[in-house]
């Protein structure tokens, strides 16, 4: 059985745990970001197949 | 039995530690108070999110220019003893791994910019990393002794990119906030450069105290400290100055010129004498100067109301 008591692999532990906070951040803000972005973005609607003469562009 | 490890010649496992110290943390401090004051202190506001994520990608953009400096100077940072632990030179972290991360965080800190704010600053930050990168560390450095003086545009470009973050274009308070950073780096940095034993000539880096001499460096010490004093004066009369802002500028500009003055009087005999006493207090003195500044420019906008 191999024991992980070098101290190499404390080493790479910490490069593991570090690019994964890293990573999880990212994604957090990037999603953060999204959320404000949409909420406050332009008032969207999806087309649904009947006709919203409100979507039209006015002449 | 042969050797199945990738890379079987690399005898040192880096930790996190290693690559974010390529990302010079201490300079980052700075970058983050100046572009967040900028921020601050421009008209209109940001949601927290928005400016939360442009303090981080401004100092993730400063951070990938620091390894892309370290990457390049590799070579004359091992010779030189403040730089000689870098992670590069200590065999922590190797050249090409530098500039793996310099180039990538460089474009993430863009993008994200561009996407968190607006394309202006994120224009002004990849010029920022241009200029640090390219046109301070891999021409400048080390062809002339004017290199702290341009190199010092890269650290003064934060609050101007956290003021575009804002609004989208620059104005005379940016630019003024840009030149108290840039007129304020080479006294900063000569002062240094005085009273610390150089090892700039091992590295063949043209440093003004070896190619111009001491003397010659410490008028120039006083002729920027005289420009330096000049901008935070017209800075308090910008938009975004006021009574603090310049009370504060003229103390701090008056406690700096005196010191100035004191250095440029002096030869390096008396200074010899009292272990560059006055060459010391200056440089902390520089230190509280900058950040003094910024500390009232955001107190002054408090002030005004215009952090609703």
């Amino acid at each position: 059985m191999i024991k992980a008591t070098h101290e190499l692999h404390d080493r790479r532990k910490s490069r593991n745990v570090g690019v994964g906070l890293v990573l999880v951040g990212f994604v957090a803000i990037v999603f953060a970001l999204t959320v404000v972005k949409v909420t406050r973005g332009d008032p969207m609607q999806a087309f649904d197949h009947v006709v919203r003469p409100e979507m039209e562009v006015a002449q | 039995m042969a050797d199945l490890s990738i890379n079987a010649e690399r005898t040192y496992e880096p930790t996190f530690g290693d690559y974010f110290a390529l990302l010079k943390p201490r300079v980052m401090s700075l970058v983050v108070f100046t572009a967040l004051v900028g921020l601050l202190v421009a008209p209109g506001s940001l949601h927290p999110v928005e400016m939360f994520a442009a303090i981080l990608f401004i100092a993730l953009g400063a951070g990938a220019s620091g390894a892309l400096n370290m990457w390049y100077d590799a070579d004359i940072d091992a010779v030189m003893r403040r730089t000689a632990k870098r992670p590069i030179p200590s065999g922590r972290v190797e050249r090409q791994e530098a500039l793996a991360i310099g180039i990538a965080l460089s474009g993430i800190a863009v993008v994200m910019m561009a996407l968190a704010t607006n394309l202006f600053a994120a224009g002004l930050l990849a010029f920022t990393i241009f200029f640090y990168a390219v046109i301070y560390s891999m021409w400048l450095k080390r062809s002339t002794p004017q290199n702290i003086v341009i190199g010092g545009a890269a650290g003064a470009f934060p609050p101007m990119i956290g003021w575009a973050a804002v609004t989208g274009d620059v104005s005379m308070a940016s630019v003024l906030m840009f030149a108290l950073i840039f007129m304020w780096t080479p006294p900063h940095f000569w002062a240094l450069a005085l009273f610390t034993k150089s090892d700039y000539g091992d590295a063949d880096v043209p440093m003004l105290t070896v190619t111009h001499g001491r003397k010659t460096t410490r008028l120039h010490i006083l002729a920027y400290t005289v420009a330096v004093a000049g901008v935070a004066v017209a800075l308090a009369q910008t938009s975004v100055g006021g009574p603090i802002t310049l009370v504060t500028a003229v103390v701090l500009n008056a406690m700096f010129l005196l010191g100035a003055l004191r250095i440029w009087r002096r030869d390096d005999a008396a200074a010899e004498s009292d272990s560059y006493l006055v060459e010391r207090k200056f440089f902390k003195l520089s230190l509280y100067y900058l950040f003094l500044h910024f500390a009232a420019l955001l107190a002054d906008a408090a002030l005004s109301g215009v952090m609703a």
